[in-house]
């Protein structure tokens, strides 16, 4: 029963570029999330952050190496992960309603059943009022609200965010970082959210991974000790974040520093 | 313009206050639409004028370039004594019936046939060499093939219509399913959408948009393809009244079944946008500009 929620190992992963290369967005990875945990990945643009989540929904497959969810080899899209995307993957044709309620029916979850779950989660999200909306009629933070009720519903044992909330301004990032933290306290979820934003990692995550330049492998791994229930307009001032913060920040800082150049050098 | 509304509004202390503001908005963008509205009549009046005129002074001959009012007595000769087919409305029933039933068929099975290549990379990397090809061929063409092999009946101005409306939907249902987004594609994939639920509820409503700007361009077609096929051979419609027309060296009768032909276009161009709008109404509405 106490096999890890997430176990990748040894991972590579390449992809053949259009110039006919293979590329290696990871080498060597290994990274375990333990059930119930939340993990914050953090690494330099474009080191391969991305890809790490997309191995665990099984959309795309490792060219080396393993990956195990609840101790089992990824084999195709696992019913038990729930992702939410940096972009608006909302479907605009459909109402919030409909929206929320798409992940239930799919899965063959009679329709008024569904309908009722769904209005259950708008609510949750404070969006009770706005059930009927299409997606280009809200605003940016609410919108982010139905993709989190859109996942929710589903009662995901994994929860994988990439870059969720990178596209909001500061307050409604804030905002969202807390909702996100109240919904998941409801919940049991493994958590892995990944992001550019140290401080958003340090506030929102029991663990934080730095990433190396690419090709991504973990560089370290620290432990945020800071007690829960969190609040993050709040947090980030405390004396103690600040010096995680900072001691992670050493790390990364390198990292980019290297991603900044090999960009530059592959630019030219 | 600006002159006038300066002069008007300078002497009286202006009214800065919202609600003026929205009225002086509202009043600005009516004048403008009923003078838009204006300078399309003036320029209508102004063209078929100056045809009429040049017709009768002289400058241009009527026996070979029509005039207006000869394309209306035409017309009204048409409506009220029928052509030397038949009545007029039993032509337009015709070329309508081809028209539409090749502009159903057409579009339904370009719609099917895009939406399955466009889901299928291998079969769309082996399909498109010839989908260029039959592309780049000038379909009207076919239209002789057709009335050789299907007679002078409907059938092979059906024929025509389809395979004139065929291409131009495929391939805008096929680059839409293909544009369509990633993440959306990935996050019904995640939320449990299997491939069937996947194409009929993320990929064919992402290319509707596509498809439906197709169709607006496949009616003409569809009416090039039904109007041809009877130019070519045919016992009914209007393309016939046309080549008959062109025969007794009538000009007047060619512009006049060139102006019921528009007619019918415009009519069937205005009944799609309505399907368009019903189907499409989560789009975000445009804002009126207020310069």
């Amino acid at each position: 029963m106490n096999t890890p929620a997430i176990q990748i190992t040894d991972v590579t992963r390449r992809f053949l570029t259009p110039d006919a290369k293979f590329h290696t967005a990871m080498r060597d990875f290994s990274l375990t999330v333990e059930r119930g945990e939340f993990v914050c990945v953090v690494g330099p643009t474009g080191c391969g952050k991305s890809t790490t989540l997309n191995l665990v929904t099984g959309l795309i497959k490792p060219s080396a190496g393993q990956v195990q969810v609840m101790g089992q080899a990824v084999n195709g899209i696992d019913r038990r992960v729930g992702f939410v995307f940096q972009s608006d993957a909302l479907f605009p044709w459909r109402s919030v309603l409909d929206n929320v309620c798409a992940g239930p029916i799919y899965r063959g979850t009679p329709k008024a059943e569904a309908v009722a779950k769904a209005r259950e989660w708008i609510a949750r999200v404070g969006l009770g009022k706005f059930e009927n909306l299409y997606p280009h009629q809200l605003s940016g933070g609410m919108r982010k609200r139905v993709a989190l009720a859109q996942t929710f519903i589903n009662e995901p044992e994994i929860l994988l965010l990439d870059e969720p909330f990178s596209a909001l301004d500061v307050q409604t990032r804030t905002v969202m970082q807390d909702e996100l933290l109240s919904l998941w306290s409801g919940t049991q979820a493994s958590v892995v959210f990944v992001t550019h934003d140290l401080e958003e990692a340090v506030a929102l995550g029991d663990k934080v991974v730095v990433l190396t330049a690419s090709p991504a492998t973990v560089k370290t791994i620290h432990k945020i000790d800071l007690p829960r229930p969190r609040v993050m307009s709040e947090i980030r001032y405390e004396p103690q974040f600040i010096e995680i913060a900072r001691r992670i920040w050493e790390d990364l800082r390198e990292e980019v520093q290297i991603g900044q150049r090999s960009a530059m050098a592959d630019s030219h | 313009m600006e002159n006038s509304q300066t002069s008007a509004v300078a002497p009286i202390a202006p009214d800065f206050s919202l609600d003026a503001l929205e009225r002086k908005a509202v009043q600005a963008q009516k004048r403008r639409s009923s003078v838009v509205i204006a300078l399309r009549f003036v320029i209508f009046i102004f063209v078929v004028g100056a045809w009429e005129l040049a017709a009768r002074v002289g400058w241009i001959d009527p026996f070979f370039f029509g005039k207006p009012s000869g394309v209306a007595q035409q017309i009204y000769e048409w409506i009220t004594e029928g052509t030397s087919q038949g009545p007029l409305w039993k032509q337009m029933l015709v070329t309508m019936e081809e028209t539409v039933l090749g502009f159903f068929i057409g579009s339904v099975a370009g719609v099917i046939c895009g939406i399955a290549l466009g889901r299928n990379r291998f079969l769309a990397d082996v399909f498109s060499v010839y989908i260029k090809i039959a592309n780049s061929i000038p379909r009207v063409v076919l239209g002789s093939i057709f009335i050789i092999s299907l007679g002078l009946g409907m059938a092979s101005k059906v024929a025509l219509a389809v395979v004139m409306v065929f291409f131009v939907v495929f391939a805008n249902a096929f680059q839409g399913v293909r544009e369509a987004d990633r993440a959306m594609i990935a996050n019904a994939q995640i939320l449990g959408a299997s491939q069937w639920q996947l194409t009929t509820t993320v990929v064919i409503p992402s290319a509707m948009s596509w498809i439906l700007a197709s169709l607006h361009v496949s009616f003409g077609f569809a009416l090039v393809g039904a109007v041809v096929g009877e130019f070519l051979g045919s016992k009914q419609g209007i393309g016939l009244l046309i080549s008959t027309a062109q025969g007794a060296f009538n000009a007047n009768g060619v512009f006049a079944a060139m102006i019921i032909l528009a007619v019918m276009a415009l009519v069937a161009e205005y009944l799609i946008t309505l399907v368009e709008n019903h189907i499409v109404r989560w789009r975000p509405a445009q804002l009126q500009d207020h310069s």
